[in-house]
């Protein structure tokens, strides 16, 4: 039972070639689309790579650069034996090769929706390493002497501004760290004297902000000290102050950012997957039909293409057989020996048997 | 005497006229050019536009129309460039081929003016930016004040994103009152001692807003009592140096736009250069063809040239006919006017004396 006959004259051929020939550069042009997407999502990666505990999120796009480099090379191949179904002396060297080709363009549709999952179950991922390294920006934002921390106040600042966000989930993370470093401060005065014995650890802690948490749409010049402090500042309330400083965190904000960016990347991937999908599945057809063409007597006539020569779970049991003959090859197979003498037995049986009556 | 005269064979001529097509069909495309390049400064002047005090939008308001200009010139002169290879179809162009030339240089020299204003109009640009950052910084407290409420915002983010402070220097924002009374608890005797020192009664500090402060700076930002080094512990030089930024926004704005319309502006020269290639071209294919129609053999071998006489004749004659155009309805010319007609010449009617018979 052949799936999915179709009848196809010359002419509905020449005109599957010629489409399909199309179709397959479209593909590449995509694939192409589809390697640069990877690589524009891998350097924004890679520019907030100081704030990122782990590289668990980069296999996303390390998988649309691999994809779409190899859907530029198959789908290249896949135009070339348009060209050559045309003509009867190329194309059966294409025989072997092609198998090749559609298990390769099968597994790419499969890579590029494993993409598409991954992107989405990957955001735990991105949020967790994250948060660990902002909190370790934050914590070590004071070291602006220790080598290997140094660039953290830099970093910090540059992303609480561009990203218009203060903190790890918002701006009381600054109140539990000591974010000025104590060759600021004056072991003499009394505030100070008084602030860091009232810590356990001995830290030098304030409900402050850095300059960088400051939101320029506030209309009052922004308030950075002793923020939970109604009394220290001239009509203020800490509880109703809404626009003195960034209310969003940065891991949130960071976060967003990123899903923004792959969910802008899900319709490329998605049409890339229907174009291969649509390849496969035309050159398959064109397969088929020019090979039935060619074993006819007459080439030009009409003949039929398929997808599948017998039903699905014939070809899956044809294709379990080849493999575990393939598998068997070396072995000595003691069932053939059996077999053997069983069908010397059963011929041998045939010849006892008395002569048929016609004789 | 003829300036720049080459002579050309017929097919020399159609591979002119074919060369000149492409040439147009390229110039469509500069032109294009051009018009984006209007349209991407206007864009970047008007993002910043108030912290300046006038406009310098004509800069790019005259490379948007010359671009606009260019692309319909040009495609009209593909037009007719195409049918110059066929003598029969130039007697369609022959009338508009004259006036198309002086458009199209006329078009040029707007190209070539437009190109000179994006070096010229620098001087103006740090006049306007000078006049608008100050007027920026006074109105800053200005955030309940309609019409001046987003000035606070935008002078933030330019200082912010071009890493500057005040109009020259830092040091301009200790002269301006830069915090809103409405912020000031007017009953506290610093506030009152403060008010009372000035002549104008301006709450003045040595401090700056937050978007003067460094993200290079060792340590935290220092806003209040900047210029003081006692109040601040191990405030030392170099500190100092780093904790604001050194640049003036004055100079940081005539910095990019100085950058980004000398770019454009030898961009602009390229394209005028082309145009001017394109339009001698054209000259030279119209005098050849129209001597070609003047010889009334279309296979034959015709000069082409820029002027027909030298520029000082061809400028007196042009002079000449701008002069007697104005003469148009004046009698002067008139060559039968003072010259007596006959019935003039007649003696004054005698009267004819009629004798009375009775």
């Amino acid at each position: 039972m052949v799936l999915l006959k179709i009848k196809f004259t010359q002419q509905r051929r020449v005109h599957l070639a010629q489409g399909l020939w199309l179709l397959s550069w479209m593909a590449v042009l995509w694939g192409g689309v589809i390697f640069f997407l990877g690589v524009y999502l891998k350097t924004e990666l890679l520019r907030r790579a100081e704030v990122m505990d782990n590289t668990e999120i980069h296999v996303v796009p390390n998988i649309l650069m691999m994809v779409g480099l190899a859907s530029i090379c198959t789908n290249w191949v896949a135009s070339r034996v348009c060209q050559d179904s045309m003509d009867s002396t190329r194309f059966p060297r294409w025989k072997v090769p092609l198998l090749a080709w559609f298990a390769v363009s099968a597994v790419l549709c499969c890579l590029l929706i494993a993409v598409v999952v991954l992107s989405y179950a990957l955001q735990g991922s991105l949020e967790q390493s994250l948060k660990v390294g902002l909190r370790n920006g934050i914590r070590f934002y004071k070291d602006t002497d220790v080598p290997g921390r140094c660039f953290q106040k830099e970093t910090i600042d540059r992303l609480q501004m561009e990203f218009l966000c203060c903190g790890n989930d918002n701006f009381k993370d600054w109140f539990e760290v000591q974010w000025v470093s104590n060759r600021y401060l004056d072991f003499t005065s009394k505030d100070v004297k008084d602030r860091i014995r009232s810590n356990v650890d001995g830290r030098y802690l304030l409900d402050g902000v850095p300059f960088s948490c400051c939101n320029p749409t506030s209309p009052r010049p922004c308030l950075r000290y002793h923020l939970t402090d109604n009394n220290a500042h001239f009509s203020y309330d800490y509880q109703s102050e809404e626009l003195n400083l960034y209310s969003r965190g940065c891991r949130q904000a960071l976060t967003d950012y990123y899903m923004e960016l792959m969910n802008a990347t899900g319709p490329g991937v998605v049409s890339v997957i229907f174009i291969q999908l649509s390849v496969l599945l035309s050159l398959r057809y064109l397969q088929t039909a020019v090979e039935t063409a060619m074993v006819l007597e007459d080439p030009e006539g009409d003949s039929e293409g398929y997808l599948l020569e017998k039903g699905v779970k014939e070809t899956i049991e044809d294709l379990k057989t080849n493999a575990l003959t393939i598998l068997k090859f070396g072995q000595v197979d003691p069932d053939a020996a059996e077999g053997s003498s069983e069908a010397a037995d059963i011929e041998k049986d045939e010849k006892d048997a008395p002569p048929t009556p016609a004789s | 005497m003829v300036v720049g005269k080459l002579t050309f064979t017929k097919p020399e001529r159609e591979k002119l006229a074919k060369v000149l097509w492409l040439l147009n069909w390229i110039s469509v495309l500069t032109g294009a050019i051009l018009f984006s390049l209007g349209l991407f400064l206007k864009v970047e002047i008007e993002r910043w536009q108030e912290v300046m005090s006038e406009g310098i939008l004509y800069v790019p308001h005259m490379l948007i129309t010359t671009g606009l200009a260019a692309c319909c010139i040009n495609f009209l002169g593909g037009k007719i460039c195409l049918d110059c290879t066929d003598t029969n179809k130039f007697l369609r162009w022959k009338l508009v081929m004259m006036p198309y030339i002086i458009c199209t240089l006329f078009f040029t020299s707007c190209i070539l003016a437009g190109a000179l204003m994006c070096y010229s109009v620098r001087s103006q640009l740090e006049d306007s930016l000078a006049l608008g950052l100050r007027n920026a910084m006074r109105y800053y407290k200005d955030t309940d004040t309609p019409g001046r409420c987003y000035l606070k915002k935008t002078l933030d983010l330019l200082q912010i994103q071009f890493q500057c402070c005040g109009n020259s220097r830092y040091q301009d924002w200790f002269q301006v009152q830069w915090i809103s009374n409405r912020y000031l608890d007017m009953t506290s005797s610093s506030v009152v001692d403060r008010l009372r020192s000035n002549v104008e009664g301006k709450y003045l500090t040595e401090g700056v807003p937050f978007s003067c402060c460094s993200t290079l700076s060792p340590r935290p930002c220092i806003q209040q009592q900047v210029g003081d080094r006692s109040p601040h512990f191990n405030y030392d030089q170099r500190s100092q140096q780093l904790n604001l930024w050194r640049r003036g926004c004055r100079q940081a704005l005539m910095d990019h736009y100085t950058g980004i319309m000398q770019s454009i502006g030898l961009t602009v020269l390229l394209i005028w250069l082309f145009e001017l290639l394109v339009l001698t071209g054209v000259r030279y294919l119209q005098t050849a063809m129209e001597n070609v129609l003047r010889l009334g053999d279309p296979d034959s071998e015709v000069d082409g040239w820029i002027l027909e006489n030298s520029l000082a004749e061809t400028a007196r004659s042009n002079f000449d006919i701008i002069k007697n155009m104005g003469k148009c309805y004046q009698v002067d010319n008139d060559p039968n006017i003072n010259i007596p007609t006959a019935a003039e010449q007649e003696v004054p009617s005698r009267q004819l004396r009629i004798p009375v018979t009775s």
